[in-house]
């Protein structure tokens, strides 16, 4: 612990600790622009340079010079002052000063630097430098005159994205940040450099010129687009969502999302369900809602209802909706539409948890079917720091291009039951040995056989330092895949249960996935927000909230409840929810017991009390011992990462993103 | 008082003999290095550091002292093995006016081999990596060839001269860019990355070449190192003033009678150096301006006050100058004294790596308003500017190379004030009429 004196003041700080976190543990805002906390140390702005005593007589760059002992840092001296100056007058002069037409106006670092330590004016009257725009797909947007070579994304995706895309060309005043031969940046972290860019060089390519950051509603979300549950921020205006950006959380998403959390938002305002639809003579038309509720009620299903919950849906959906067929006495939930039957009794069985922090310490890890990148790009990073410190990775599945290289083991599930020597002996050496089990991996005995291997290999255990590990994993793939298993959204033997049932009335909450042609006696009441899927081979159909329109409760795969507020109203005649399963109620003339969403939250969390705080909720660490045996070829369910849900579906930012980066489709760029 | 053959070093640094081992033998080279190498780690260093010998590639850093800061015991990785340790030698040599490096590796490779076993034995060196400039091509293939010869001879590889050492020799072309002669963007390059210097620290010592300990080295003190040891550091520190010792290459170009590459003892005056070797300067002594005396780097010293300097690191500094790598570049009254700093100023503005913002910034920008100078289209206030500009980029920059694009133009203003005005005057008449 480094004693030294900011400013005079003194103060100790962490062994390790630059200068620039000392004078930041101090209280003084040290100015940057290529040093990021997630990111190497380039030390090549020169923005954060202090005076530092010992040492030579010149300022010093404080992000990259270690905290001594004895050290004397002055952040407000001569020197230091007329360092940024100079540096800042540096990286002004060819920068084109193009504020009023630029995107990053008004939440820019540059902007607000150049106020705080710039001079006033300029002394620069020579022509400035003009870069040509670099192509970096159809998500970035590239004005390569202002960039200043903070080099901040091409060590995101050298160091963080693990695919070498971007890249510095040329050297002195004509070097110039690149694509590989300017082609689109791809990877699932790609839009990330957008908030990694200091300044106006890369923006938002689909949120060019939508508006300014001082005009914008801030909501604090949750992403819904895969089972991760990244903590995003919702920028709204009016009634329209124009973009979503991460918010920091390191348990979850570090300050990272993946492109389709962020960019599949323009899909809210496309094919939405915005009035209720009542099949009639075989063709779905407009009605009011009272003919919708009507036409269910006349059915009378009594106890012969079902609710299929699809992968977005909130925890608060699932309740209503489960207490609205509670008091009709049935019990058919499910959420696994797909035809999963995997066993819910112990949910610490079918949950991540070693946590997303956790795997990142893991030291030797054994997946099993899942694309880890498509299914949870937050995972695969994880899993790349996991392997740059040392971890052996190995693969069951057919292979796909990771980050972190790794061992394909085969992609048959029998070699659960068979697994390579080296392997079992990576997995027995190991300090902190995890497996992760992908959807692909659940099935056909998958999920009993690993759960053999984790006794085989104690995954679960107390660590030296006196912490507890449990190394059993298994990564969902949808936003509502915890909440409603822990709602009792499971039936043994999953959604055949309910076909077998026959019920007369299919409630289905956003299900889109489910193959209805099986619930072809059922009328199927669709609640939900796009024209996709379900709501083709719906009944009636009543148009509910996106998950930026509502307040909700989402566990995520680690089994993470967290809370996600609303951002905007529903379109037309679109309710939320809660509100629709309430209205339900009262035209079958039962009673569900709560008139509020405080209410119903009440009642939620007094049935399942782990819901009613945010955080990981227990599930205990004991693993049943399964066994059995597994065999089948696994074939990961995700066939386009960009086209996972109907919001996404409906997004034309994701449709070319498709297209272009996963199909190969050319694009022209129109000329601006 | 002024160097006799027999105490010249570089015994073929004119080529009159044949550059191959056989011949280098008989100059004395590779004569029972074996010996050296028994003498042990611990005392080559002390010796060489007794020797007084400092860096000769700019910076003079006493050599000896750089080599002892390799560590004793090599440092281990992750997994607990060890790591090597690498000597790399700067052959990369782009400094205009700079012209010994290479001369030492067309005529006497073999002082250049024999001593990067020396030094890379005395640090505890696995290898040793000689990068050399990408323009110096018929260097390249001598040196390719002299390391064949001293393999096929059992000099170098395994059990080298037959002291039971291991030692390899890798050499490495350049691409033709001047940073990296820096020596952590050597490192870089070496690597096969973009040739951008390194953050220190750490320093190659602690973490250089593929994270191992490193020592970068100057082509001319390597190859000066057998010779000292074999005939002691006395002798060596017997020539020049205190604080500089030795013999050096002093290479002479630019309007004197006959430019050349000589040995010479530190601290000879520079007139002195000039009659003796070059045959004066051209038009006499009165008709020389100014001396650039080591390097494009350094700041341009007024003819007044060079005359009778002593050239070596401190004689120079006390004009405000340096000795950086003695190459002596000489200016009579005819040159366009603006025009050659700017020159100067668009090969640092066409050099600078990019990597930190003062330099990639500032290079291009003291370049134009030197350009702008040198016709006089230009206001007498841009004079502060420009010094200030200069001002701004020195010191704050990751390397050497900020500092070494403002030192000609500090050296410039400091200097020659008075004809960068005059220059804005007529310029400025010459409109009004």
């Amino acid at each position: 612990m480094p004693k030294l004196t900011v400013d005079g003041v003194e103060l100790e700080v962490p062994q390790g600790a630059t200068v620039l976190q000392a004078c930041e543990l101090a209280g003084k805002e040290i100015p940057r622009f290529c040093y990021h906390e997630r990111l190497s140390i380039a030390g090549n702005c020169r923005m954060c340079l202090v005076e530092v005593k010992p040492g030579p007589p010149k300022p010093q760059a404080s992000c990259a010079l270690p905290a001594a002992e004895g050290q004397e840092i002055r952040t407000d001296s001569e020197m230091v002052r007329k360092a940024r100056e100079g540096v800042m007058e540096f990286l002004l002069i060819n920068h084109p000063l193009d504020c009023p037409i630029c995107d990053q106006g008004g939440e820019c670092d540059l902007q607000d630097q150049s106020v705080a330590y710039g001079r006033g004016g300029s002394r620069y009257h020579e022509n400035k430098r003009a870069v040509t725009e670099k192509y970096m797909g159809p998500l970035i947007k590239t004005v390569m005159t202002r960039c200043i070579h903070c080099t901040r994304c091409v060590r995101f995706s050298e160091e963080i994205a693990g695919v070498d895309e971007i890249g510095a060309l040329y050297r002195g005043e004509n070097m110039q940040i690149t694509t590989y031969l300017e082609h689109a940046a791809r990877h699932e972290m790609s839009a990330n450099v957008i908030d990694l860019c200091p300044v106006g060089a890369l923006t938002s390519r689909p949120y060019a010129f939508e508006a300014r950051p001082w005009e914008l509603k801030k909501t604090l979300g949750i992403d819904v687009s895969d089972a991760c549950g990244a903590n995003i921020r919702i920028d709204s205006r009016g009634r329209e969502v124009l973009r979503v950006l991460p918010r920091v959380n390191d348990d979850v998403n570090e300050e990272w999302i993946s492109d389709k959390a962020r960019y599949m938002v323009d899909g809210l305002v496309k094919r939405r369900l915005d009035r209720p639809y009542l099949r009639r003579d075989g063709k779905l038309v407009p009605v009011s809602w009272n003919e919708a509720f009507a036409a269910i009620a006349a059915l009378n299903p009594g106890s012969s209802i079902a609710a299929a919950a699809g992968d977005m849906a909130d925890c608060e959906t699932m309740f209503a909706a489960k207490t609205l067929l509670a008091a009709l006495g049935s019990s058919l939930l499910e959420g696994r539409q797909t035809g999963m039957d995997y066993d819910t009794s112990n949910l610490a069985a079918v949950n991540f948890n070693s946590t997303f922090a956790g795997i990142e310490s893991a030291d030797a890890v054994l997946i099993v079917g899942s694309h880890v990148r498509w299914e949870a790009p937050l995972v695969n990073v994880r899993l790349r720091k996991a392997a740059k410190r040392g971890a052996k990775v190995f693969l069951i599945g057919p292979e796909w291009e990771t980050t972190f290289g790794g061992e394909f083991l085969g992609e048959d599930l029998s070699l659960l039951g068979n697994l390579p020597a080296h392997v079992a002996e990576a997995l027995k050496g190991a300090a902190r040995p995890a497996i992760i089990v992908g959807g692909a991996g659940l099935g056909r005995g998958g999920l009993e056989a690993a759960l053999a291997l984790a006794g085989t290999f104690k995954l679960v255990r107390d660590l030296e330092d006196g912490s507890r590990w449990n190394g059993f994993n298994v990564l969902h793939m949808a936003a509502a895949r915890m909440g409603g298993l822990m709602l009792g959204f499971a039936q043994k033997g999953g959604i055949a249960d309910l076909v077998a049932a026959k019920p007369k009335v299919l409630l289905s909450l956003g299900a889109d996935e489910v193959d209805y042609a099986r619930f072809a006696g059922s009328m199927i009441v669709y609640l939900g927000h796009h024209g996709d899927k379900g709501a083709h081979a719906a009944d009636v159909i009543l148009p509910a909230a996106a998950y930026t329109e509502k307040a909700g409760t989402y566990v995520n795969t680690e089994g993470r409840v967290q809370w996600s507020d609303k951002a905007v109203f529903a379109p037309g005649d679109a309710r939320e929810d809660w509100t629709i399963l309430r209205a339900l109620a009262d035209a079958f003339g039962v009673s569900v017991g709560f008139d509020s969403f405080e209410e119903l939250r009440g009642a939620m969390i007094s049935q399942v009390p782990a819901l009613g705080g945010e955080g990981l909720a227990d599930y205990g660490s004991e693993l049943p011992p399964g066994g059995g045996s597994a065999a089948g070829t696994i074939a990961y369910p995700i066939k386009d990462f960009y086209m996972t849900n109907p919001i996404a579906r409906a997004s034309a930012t994701m449709q070319r993103c498709s297209a272009e980066l996963l199909h190969g489709e050319h694009f022209a760029e129109a000329a601006e | 008082m002024s160097l006799t053959d027999k105490d010249r070093i570089f015994t073929n640094v004119y080529g009159y003999q044949p550059w191959n081992l056989a011949a280098a033998r008989v100059r004395g080279d590779w004569d029972n290095t074996r010996d050296i190498l028994v003498k042990g780690r611990d005392a080559i260093i002390e010796e060489v550091k007794a020797s007084s010998l400092r860096g000769r590639g700019g910076a003079g850093f006493p050599t000896g002292l750089k080599w002892s800061f390799m560590p004793k015991a090599p440092p281990v990785d992750a997994a607990g093995n060890p790591k090597p340790s690498f000597l790399v030698i700067n052959a990369d040599e782009s400094e205009p006016g700079s012209c010994k490096d290479r001369e030492i590796i067309r005529h006497d490779p073999h002082k250049l081999l024999e001593g990067a076993l020396v030094a890379g034995f005395a640090m505890g060196a696995r290898a040793a990596y000689i990068y050399i400039r990408g323009e110096y091509i018929r260097e390249a293939e001598t040196l390719f060839a002299a390391r064949d010869e001293a393999y096929a001879a059992g000099l170098l590889g395994r059990n080298a001269c037959g002291s039971g050492y291991d030692f390899d020799v890798f050499v490495h072309r350049g691409a033709g860019a001047y940073i990296c002669g820096e020596e952590t963007a050597m490192i870089e390059s070496l690597e096969g990355k973009k040739g951008q210097p390194r953050l220190k620290p750490p320093f190659p010592a602690g973490a250089g070449l593929y994270g191992c300990p490193t020592t970068v080295n100057n082509v001319e003190s390597i190859a000066v190192a057998p010779t000292i040891l074999r005939r002691g550091a006395s002798w060596f520190s017997s020539f020049g003033r205190d604080n500089n010792k030795g013999t050096k290459l002093f290479q002479i170009s630019g309007h004197v009678e006959r430019p050349c590459v000589v040995e010479e003892e530190m601290s000879i005056p520079f007139r002195e150096l000039i009659e003796r070797h070059c045959g004066g300067i051209r038009g006499g002594w009165d008709n020389l301006l100014a001396v650039i005396p080591g390097g494009s780097s350094v700041p341009l010293v007024p003819a007044a006050e060079i005359m009778d300097a002593p050239m070596d690191f401190d004689g120079l500094r006390a004009l405000g100058s340096g000795l950086g790598t003695a190459a002596v570049i000489v200016m009579d009254k005819s040159t366009d004294i603006v025009r050659a700093i700017s020159r100067l100023s668009y090969f640092y503005k066409h050099e600078s790596c990019g990597q930190c913002t003062p330099c990639r910034e500032g290079t291009g920008w003291m370049w134009r308003v030197m350009e702008r100078l040198r016709t006089g289209d230009a206001e007498v206030e841009e004079i502060d500017m420009l010094q200030q500009v200069t001002k701004q980029v020195e010191g704050h920059t990751i390397c050497a190379l900020g500092d070494a694009a403002a030192w000609p133009i500090q050296g410039l203003i400091r200097h020659f004030r008075p004809e960068l005005e005059r220059r804005i005057a007529e310029n400025v008449r010459e409109a009004a009429e």
